[in-house]
């Protein structure tokens, strides 16, 4: 399988140098061969993934194309796709093909794009290792001992092994970044709202966001070109004219002002993570930029101001998930009640049943605001110090993660331990901002490094803008793991 | 010890959208199950709200008819409990921030007007319905209903009697579907009453402690179960016992209250503002497109019937028990001049038989024209009151128009003054011993001879015409 | 300062969530909250008078739909993957009123 960008796959398909077909056929293939050691997808379906390719090959022949018709994707398993099995990693969901398609799959339809499968990722997106997947744990590609990130594991694994050459995935703290830049790839969180959440199965819905994940910033950007968009069926999809969000991606980064949050750099990050960052910083400043010391103050408090907020929204979001409608029922019942408490206890795995007792808990009467009214304040607070930030830089920049891949295990039996590795994204979420993150090295384990970027609102271009030139300077993103067959 | 009766209601009123509050379901009554249950109504997983602006204008209505502040920002909440008819496993409602806050009602009881206040109306939306008939011992659950909107309103505790609270319902009932905000229809559940209910010795200033009647779907139930409830209330506190705060539902068929037993766990409903919703802004041009587009209220027309129409009180409260009834008075009156005679046969002839035939005022056989028309018969000493009950029968059963129906039957008061005078003649002539006991003083005997003469001119002379004649013969 | 959560409360919320909780697993889960609620309690001490709540990331207000119907019937492919239905009917265990 050739490294390849998706414009560079455009083309050859619209030179008709190869087939919709054959090109799906060959990624089939690989997954074929590595599915069984990476556990990147859940569903695969040959057939369907086939007969969409060939759909897209007449569109191709009779002059219909749209920029990346024909170019196959892997849709995280949160996204709900019509006949096709969609579980969001969980026993609950162990039966349920979805009668509808998601927002997003339609628009990813629309331009003619196959799906290659519905990738892995922890249980209701609810975890930073893809460990409490139902389904297994995904192998990081880099080396199958480590974790590759979560939620979107299966995304960002599939996309580093090259078994897809673009995924998509979601962010609700960090799960399209952290993933990404531990598997050593590209992934995106739009502003809040620029992405449709119809259709996506919800976690926490003030803070998802669905974006792409592929091996380079421009392949980012086409692919937001073709996610984002006004839902009618989203009230919290914003009315937007449409932008393209390559037009700035060959603009010189003279006089760029980048923001350093000192908080970004202090105790709990490893150090090779520390050196690569500054690195790549330094190769920005050659490339014409300026850096500024910024500080995000209340950035601390996004940890816990996060596991009130997000838990709160998933006990609710959770809650029909009850064995009456669809999915897992338990087998043995003695009455009404007893039929939910156990399907409950049965078709969530420790993690969900953990955030949503958390979230019931906080909601809960007399806690309300001690816990989850001070924590939307706080909140505000975060989002505050962002604006302040962004009157004297264009962009954030700092480490995705505070480390490099772990250990599968080495984190599943201390959650507080698990939720620290989000210290650096959830802020952008809080505040609904975009945020990237970008391949930026490698440690001395040969595990990938990831550098975030956090922008303004609506200043995807920006960013986009800021990674492709890094990664022309760079090749750290055209890297792909060794030694897979 | 003399009791009080403290009662305060909410009423759930479906309100008359063609699509559900958060899809684009239809909302018909009827349907098969599950055949108008969208996946946004049984809550597929994914799927997401967005805000029918019709409901939001049916709430704006109603704040407005009721003179109570709408909150120019409102704000949705999820109440988070488990059962099946629920699916989201939440239900979508305003608690903190509702659409409407205060306001008020003018009822009328016994002939006096009180005023009942409002606290609040909120937007939500309805359940679905749990089928109890026997599936192998299992329940049937039906979602057509999720997700209708519903516009709940919660009185302040006002009302010192079932009357009063009867006369609230009812106030509202017709100023619901008078604004067409709600069909009202009962039976269908378009309009659910839970009442709230406690006692306390006369004079106490402390609410004692309530129990609340679930789901009432009629007036008399409405009125049975408080009568009840009150009364087990204060046979319960008289015999030494504590009322404890329940729900109950109300047994038509024993006419008793009973505890409901799937309560009986404290509710923790979680409340928080709905993610998936943002807040609904009220704008003025819209608040006022909307008050301008409002029809003529109860309470202004009854004002208006007793100073136009010189009509009492009560007369002017049941007029305007609904806007047909009202639109047909004021349309009958207006075609005669006659406002008090249009409002007796209003409220008299047309209404009894009306009843009896079991239908409502829109179906009336006789149209106000008609009435009015009729009435003014009567005024021009055309018809006698008899006769005129011969017309309106006439018009019933679809005879023809008034005259017509007077010509045809030859109903017509005699006029011609020498017919009568012979009538008269004839019945003296006839009726000696009744002349001479009216010569001797008996008034009885003046009222026979009237009686003979009407007998005799088949009910058509004028009375009026032959008292005169028949005093000026005898004199 | 934070009151550590109990075995009951845990059992408390495990109810309101309808999640069968044996006693075992809920004094494992406990000490796993607890953990968790000494990272929550750091954000209690911030004095946050005077701010307002953040509840969305924009500052938009809710879009009105037209009251129009736009949905038809789906009920055959909805049911089709639900675990008990009879006559168009979700069935559940005996519902107690």
């Amino acid at each position: 399988m050739p490294d390849t960008t998706l414009s560079a796959l455009a083309a050859q398909l619209a030179g008709k140098q190869i087939s919709s077909r054959e090109l799906a056929q060959q990624y089939l293939d690989r997954i074929a061969a590595l599915n069984s050691s990476i556990n990147a997808f859940i569903t695969v379906d040959a057939e369907k993934t086939l007969a969409e390719a060939a759909a897209a090959d007449a569109l191709i022949a009779a002059g219909n194309a749209g920029p990346l018709t024909g170019v196959p994707i892997a849709h995280k398993d949160i996204f709900c796709t019509d006949g096709w099995l969609t579980t969001c990693g969980s026993k609950m969901l162990h039966n349920f093909v979805a009668p509808y398609d998601a927002h997003v799959i339609q628009r990813f339809k629309a331009a003619g794009m196959p799906s290659l499968g519905k990738t892995n990722m922890d249980e209701f997106a609810m975890g930073s290792s893809n460990e409490t997947s139902h389904f297994g744990p995904v192998k990081n590609p880099w080396n199958p001992a480590y974790v590759p990130g979560g939620s979107s594991g299966g995304a960002a694994a599939c996309v580093a092994a090259r078994m897809a050459p673009a995924a998509t995935g979601t962010d609700t703290g960090g799960s399209i970044r952290q993933p990404a830049a531990l598997c050593g790839i590209t992934g995106l969180k739009p502003t809040y709202g620029l992405v449709s959440r119809y259709g996506m199965i919800a976690f926490a819905s003030s803070l998802d966001q669905a974006g792409p994940m592929a091996p380079s910033a421009e392949d980012c950007a086409l692919l937001l070109n073709v996610m984002t968009g006004f839902d009618p069926k989203d009230s919290t999809s914003l009315e937007r004219e449409k932008e393209d969000y390559a037009r700035n991606l060959d603009q010189p980064l003279t006089g760029l002002r980048v923001g350093l949050p000192r908080e970004f750099f202090a105790e709990g990050l490893n150090n090779e993570v520390a050196a690569a960052v500054e690195t790549a910083v330094a190769e920005l400043k050659k490339l014409g930029a300026t850096t500024v010391e910024i500080s995000l103050t209340n950035s601390k408090l996004a940890i816990p101001v996060y596991y009130v907020l997000a838990p709160a929204e998933a006990s609710s979001n959770l809650s029909r998930f009850d064995g009456v409608r669809y999915g897992y029922r338990a087998p043995d019942y003695a009455s009404l009640d007893d039929m939910y408490c156990k399907t409950r206890a049965q078709g969530f795995g420790a993690e969900v049943k953990r955030r949503i007792l958390i979230g019931a808990y906080v909601l809960s009467h007399g806690y309300y605001d001690a816990y989850y009214l001070q924590a939307q304040k706080i909140r505000r607070l975060i989002a505050d110090d962002f604006n302040e930030a962004f009157k004297v830089c264009d962009v954030i920049l700092g480490p995705t993660a505070p480390g490099t891949a772990f250990k599968l295990g080495e984190k599943s039996d201390d959650p507080v331990e698990m939720y620290l590795n989000d210290l650096y994204t959830i802020p952008a979420n809080l505040a609904g901002l975009p945020g990237m993150s970008l391949p930026c090295g490698l440690d001395s384990k040969g595990l990938p490094i990831g550098l975030q970027l956090v922008g303004n609102y609506f200043s995807e271009a920006k960013m986009l803008n800021v990674a492709h030139q890094y990664q022309r300077a760079t090749d750290w993103h055209a890297r792909a793991p060794e030694g897979l067959k | 010890m003399k009791w009080e009766t403290v009662i305060g209601l909410e009423v759930h009123t479906q309100l008359a959208t063609k699509s559900k509050i958060f899809s684009g379901s239809s909302t018909a009554f009827g349907a098969a199950p599950n055949t108008q249950a969208s996946a946004v109504d049984i809550a597929l997983p994914g799927v997401l709200p967005v805000l029918n602006k019709g409901a939001v204008e049916c709430a704006i209505k109603f704040g407005l008819a009721i003179g109570a502040n709408l909150n120019r920002i409102n704000v949705f909440d999820r109440k988070n409990y488990f059962y099946p008819d629920l699916p989201k496993g939440y239900q979508i409602s305003q608690l903190a921030k509702p659409i409407v806050e205060g306001g008020a009602l003018k009822i009328v009881v016994d002939g006096a007007e009180k005023t009942v206040n409002l606290t609040r109306a909120h937007m939500e939306e309805d359940a679905g319905k749990s089928l109890h008939e026997d599936f192998h011992g299992m329940t049937g659950i039906d979602l057509n209903r999720a997700g209708t909107p519903l516009l709940e309103i919660v009185s302040e505790p006002e009302m010192r009697s079932s009357a009063e609270a009867v006369a609230y319902a009812r106030a509202l009932h017709t100023l619901v579907t008078w604004i067409g905000i709600c069909d009202g229809n009962m039976q269908e559940g378009s309009f659910r009453v839970d009442a709230n209910v406690s006692v306390r010795p006369v004079g106490q200033k402390e609410f004692g402690t309530r129990r609340e009647i679930k789901n009432l779907n009629s007036f008399k139930f409405l009125q049975q179960a408080i009568d009840y409830e009150v009364r087990w209330q204060i046979e319960t506190l008289e015999d030494g016992g504590r009322i404890e705060q329940a729900t109950v539902l109300f047994d038509p068929d024993t006419g008793e209250t009973r505890m409901m037993r799937s309560k009986e766990d404290a509710h923790d409903y979680r409340y928080f503002p709905d993610p998936d919703l943002l807040p609904v802004k009220l704008d003025e041009p819209w608040i006022e497109a909307v008050r301008a587009a409002l029809p003529e209220l109860p309470a202004a027309m009854q004002a208006r019937f007793q100073n136009d129409y010189g009509v009492s009180v009560y007369d002017a409260a049941v007029l305007t028990g609904s806007r047909a009834l009202a639109d047909y008075f004021e349309a009958a009156a207006q075609a005669c001049g006659q406002g008090k005679l249009a409002a007796n046969w209003v409220m008299g002839e047309l209404s009894a038989a009306l009843n009896k035939a079991e239908l409502d005022i829109a179906q009336s056989p006789v149209s106000a024209t008609q009435l009015g028309t009729l009435i003014a018969r009567i005024q021009d000493g055309t018809l006698s009151g008899k006769l005129a009950k011969q017309v309106f029968e006439g018009l019933w059963e679809g005879a023809g128009e008034v005259d017509a129906i007077i010509e045809a039957r030859g109903l017509k008061q005699m006029s011609d003054s020498g017919e009568l005078e012979k009538i008269v003649d004839e019945v003296l002539a006839a009726n000696p011993k009744s002349v001479e006991e009216f010569r001797a003083g008996k008034e009885k005997a003046f009222n026979a001879l009237v009686g003979q003469v009407m007998k005799a001119s088949r009910g058509k002379a004028n009375p009026a015409q032959v008292n005169e004649l028949l005093k000026s013969k005898l004199q | 300062m934070r009151q550590a959560l109990s075995p009951d409360d845990v059992k408390r919320i495990a109810r309101l969530a309808r999640i069968e909780t044996s006693d075992a697993e809920a004094q494992a889960t406990q000490a796993q909250l607890n953990t968790i609620f000494d990272l929550i309690a750091t954000m209690q001490a911030v004095d946050t008078r005077g701010i307002a709540p953040m509840a969305h990331a924009q500052e938009v207000y809710q879009r009105l739909r037209d009251d129009a119907v736009t949905e038809t019937d789906r009920h055959a492919a909805f049911q089709a993957i639900a675990p008990a239905v009879e006559n168009g009917l979700y069935l559940v265990p005996k519902v107690i009123e």
